[in-house]
């Protein structure tokens, strides 16, 4: 056994360093998390740097973008620098805080029930079939509207405790394939206990699946947040971007062309979007590696000839006696 | 056959699930769910708002949570769904009545379009990885991280104005009688063009990247490569051969996805001011006009499970194993 178990640790332990690193020099996923990084920044010490007080009314009404305001005033010669500076702490706070929330349900509800089987795992799947099926954005408003108060935590839970099922539905897919592989046979066979299967043997194979749900849950928190604001469900509890595009959108921006005042907060919801969704690019080229954009496929043979590889076929660049044939 | 009766059980399930959550989501609330909701207005509730919200929560008369469930479903059969207090004294079922063609018109289409095309376009890009088609993944991946209502409001903005082609709200022009004229659906078709642009160019770019990733999983199978090995012509292989494999999963994702994809549309209608559900939704929001809200959640969720119901037909079209299997 002593010699088994050490010839299996040297071969794991060098190759999962090097993936590591071959992780973050992916460009996508290194532009993903620097973008994000900025952001927590921001979300971190916005508050202390916005050079304003968000609420605090001023004298310059319906100023477009100048030295003073980088972003313009509002109506109420609000600051809207100040504004979505504030706004980023409640965005990052509610997405992430319902993005974890969200990856635990899925994790035990879509393991648990893809690992178990029989009538409990069928029951947990067509749980989360239907929480699939049922529209997420109506849900989370009835949900919040009647609630006696919405706060940035009660928004991140109730958008949490209704967006892991398509986590879930994808983690108990893929534990359906990896529960009946040989390893795993190997682990029950010398008697493992079906925790520890579930944590050591099937857990650290999923974390990839379990990394990209976490991102896209993150992704539909912050929409789904600013949606709520836009909408006027939870105005009350503070800026984020949301808010300031609802006081846009009510005040009547557009028709006044006041452009300035809805399209910071809207880039800033595009720029954090792509960042998260870069991040999901890197882990998916990660985990398949034919998704890669695979640099130059388009090869010039001898005679001059162009040839475009794909997936699949290996071009044998001769010198014109075996030619490929190409259409 | 069996796999058909499988999902309409599960749909029926579905079905009253959402009827049940529906029903205890205010009961569930500490204290009287009525007091709640007059709480979070603020006081800005007239009385016969509050007499429709104890009408419609069954608290009028003294009865238990079990006979409330089952008066709530005897009153959901016959198609009342409570008093709006918005629109007082009509129905709520008339109200949405009202709204529904508009949203069906716009979203159903726009959704449909986008997905045809969406999958059409990461067919091309997929087959030609490592071309210029390439440069269309950047561009999509921004474009779908947008919410379809900044981009509704950004159309607004630029491409109407008081000499502009398109209006910047309504569905039609509101001197016009309602009616099958060429006038009028001219009126409809001019004002649905920008609301439908924005759903579909947000729409589109989810599908474009998740098609284009399939066909790359699948143009290095064996059978296609099979197929050119045969010499069929290029074309042939990538749409009989690769497209056909690689839209199964798409097909099930559309299904999957519509509820997400609906609640998005929603907000298009919002900022056009479409007079659709999602208009209706966000006057009930302003309104705190909760049995309006309840009845469009209703509404919506049986719609996306009929639409569900028709993606699985679809699949089961297109699938010839699903049929066998049965």
């Amino acid at each position: 056994m002593a010699v088994i178990t050490t010839t299996e640790a040297t071969p794991v332990a060098a190759p999962a360093k090097r993936r590591r690193l071959r992780f973050v020099a992916n460009p996508k996923a290194t532009t993903g998390l620097v973008l994000l990084g900025a952001f927590a920044v921001l979300a971190v010490i916005g508050p202390w740097i916005a050079p304003f007080d968000p609420s605090e009314r001023g004298g310059d009404l319906m100023q477009g973008p100048s030295g003073a305001h980088w972003f313009g005033t509002t109506h109420l010669g609000q600051d809207i620098f100040s504004q979505v500076l504030v706004g980023t702490r409640s965005i990052m706070f509610v997405g992430f805080l319902a993005g974890i929330v969200a990856t635990v349900l899925s994790v035990l509800v879509g393991v648990t029930s893809g690992y178990l089987g029989g009538m409990g795992g069928e029951g947990l799947s067509a749980l989360s079939n239907v929480f699939l099926v049922i529209p997420a954005l109506p849900l989370i408003i009835i949900i919040t509207s009647s609630l006696p108060e919405t706060t940035d935590l009660t928004i991140a839970l109730v958008i949490g405790l209704t967006s892991w099922a398509w986590n879930a539905r994808v983690l108990r897919a893929q534990t359906l394939s990896l529960r009946r592989r040989d390893y795993v046979e190997a682990a029950r066979a010398t008697g493992e206990s079906t925790w520890r299967i579930i944590l050591f043997e099937i857990m650290p194979n999923l974390t990839a699946v379990i990394a990209s749900g976490f991102v896209g849950t993150v992704i539909f928190a912050v929409i789904s947040e600013i949606t709520l604001a836009f909408i006027g469900v939870s105005v009350s509890s503070g800026w984020n971007w949301g808010t300031v595009l609802y006081w846009a959108q009510s005040q009547q921006a557009l028709a006044q062309g006041a452009w300035w005042w809805f399209v910071p907060a809207g880039l800033a919801i595009a720029l954090l979007g792509t960042a998260l969704s870069l991040v999901n690019f890197g882990i998916d080229e990660f985990v398949s590696p034919r998704l890669r954009g695979g640099g130059r496929t388009s090869v010039k043979t001898v005679d001059g000839r162009t040839v475009r590889m794909r997936v699949g076929f290996t071009p044998v660049l001769g010198d014109g006696t075996a030619r490929e044939e190409k259409p | 056959m069996s796999y058909l009766l499988k999902r309409i059980a599960f749909y029926l399930f579905t079905a009253w699930a959402a009827i049940t959550i529906n029903f205890f989501i205010p009961r569930l609330m500490p204290g009287d769910p009525v007091q709640a909701l007059i709480t979070r207005a603020r006081g800005q509730m007239t009385t016969d708002a509050v007499q429709s919200l104890y009408v419609l929560f069954g608290l009028d008369k003294d009865e238990s949570v079990v006979e409330q469930y089952f008066r709530y479903l005897g009153q959901l059969a016959r198609g009342d769904l409570g008093m709006s207090f918005t629109f007082f004294p009509t129905p709520v079922a008339e109200v949405i009545g009202d709204g529904l063609p508009w949203t069906v018109g716009l979203v159903g289409f726009t959704t449909v379009l986008g997905f045809l095309l969406g999958t059409a376009a990461g067919t091309l890009v997929g087959w030609r990885r490592g071309s210029l088609a390439d440069l269309l993944i950047p561009v999509t991946t921004f474009l779908s991280s947008i919410p379809y209502f900044w981009l509704g409001l950004l159309a607004i903005a630029l491409l109407t104005g008081p000499d502009s082609f398109f209006p910047a709200t309504g569905a039609y022009d509101t001197s016009l009688v309602p009616g099958f004229d060429l006038e009028f659906i001219g009126s409809v078709v001019q004002h649905g063009i920008l609301p439908a642009a924005t759903i579909l160019i947000s729409s589109m770019a989810g599908w474009v990247l998740s098609m284009r990733n399939m066909m790359v999983t699948v143009a290095s199978e064996d059978y296609v490569t099979v197929a050119h090995a045969k010499g069929l012509p290029e074309r042939r292989v990538m749409v009989g051969y690769a497209a056909r494999n690689a839209l199964l999963p798409n097909v099930s994702g559309f299904a999957l996805s519509l509820g997400f994809i609906v609640g998005g549309t929603l907000l298009v209608e919002i900022v056009f001011s479409y007079p659709g559900l999602g208009l209706l939704l966000f006057q009930a929001v302003g309104a705190q006009d909760y049995p309006l809200m309840q009845g469009i959640f209703l509404v919506i969720t049986l719609s996306v499970l009929l639409a569900n119901f028709l993606a699985d037909l679809a699949y089961l079209a297109l699938d010839p194993r699903t049929r066998r299997e049965g």
